[in-house]
């Protein structure tokens, strides 16, 4: 089987694209495929605890984060740099199965899937 | 080497549907094949085939049709992306009670799991995004 990383880089409500990675990851979850999610620029703000969605309006881009551990994937991997570049705190988080990853950690990581799906 | 291409922008919203083409015409003509092409988010839109783009403007979704007609190239479209941006077949029209279809008759309405399916006995997964 091969292995597919997907790499999340936008903002969870400027506009559809980190939703619908989430879907891309979930689908493939769901199909038993080896998929690992990285956040990283923009991407990590999917990760901002309190998210507040409009009712009726948007969907929660943290439901659908969480829902991640359901369906196998029990790390979810984000760029740490990316997040201290904007103030982003590692406790003020919507999910506790995040592992933060340096430069080079982000490196080791896409070297080690077969595909990139990049969002 | 066997591609698969991920088409995430529109036409003319951004660069990434052009450069999809352009990669997949250099590609092909470089011996190389596509095991599909799949569009996905707001690359749904590069399917409708009632675009009409003024005529001294490059008639981007028509070079799509053209490629994939020529290739006899497998095109997907996202069936759950396309359903809520308006892009219908007319299965989908007839199932919602829409007044009309407008999908290009080169792609097809189907599931992310094509997507999955084409990483798998793909060499190449290429993303073209915003």
């Amino acid at each position: 089987m091969k292995s597919i990383l997907c790499i999340s880089r936008h903002s969870p409500y400027g506009n559809a694209l980190a939703r619908e990675a989430l879907e891309a990851v979930l689908a493939a979850a769901a199909f038993e495929q080896n998929i690992a999610l990285l956040l990283m620029d923009d991407g990590v703000w999917q990760l901002k605890d309190q998210q507040q969605p409009l009712a009726g309006i948007q969907k929660s881009v943290a439901r659908n984060l969480s829902a991640l551990e359901m369906f196998g994937i029990e790390t979810v991997y984000a760029h740490q740099p990316s997040a201290h570049q904007r103030g982003l705190s590692a406790q003020a988080i919507c999910i506790d199965t995040v592992q933060w990853l340096t430069d080079d950690q982000v490196r080791q990581l896409i070297s080690q899937h077969d595909h990139l799906l990049s969002f | 080497m066997k591609f698969t291409l991920v088409i995430l922008g529109a036409p003319y919203g951004d660069s990434a549907s052009q450069s999809a083409l352009a990669f997949a015409q250099a590609a092909l003509a470089d011996g190389h094949s596509i095991y599909r092409l799949f569009f996905y988010a707001d690359g749904v839109y590069n399917a409708t085939r009632l675009a009409a783009p003024p005529q001294d403007e490059h008639d981007l979704p028509a070079c799509w049709t053209q490629l994939i007609k020529q290739h006899q190239l497998d095109a997907v479209v996202c069936i759950a992306a396309a359903l809520r941006r308006g892009v219908l077949d007319p299965t989908e029209a007839k199932r919602y009670q829409k007044s009309n279809d407008n999908l290009a008759p080169e792609f097809e309405l189907s599931g992310l799991g094509q997507l999955i399916e084409a990483s798998a006995v793909s060499d190449r997964v290429l993303t073209f995004g915003p």
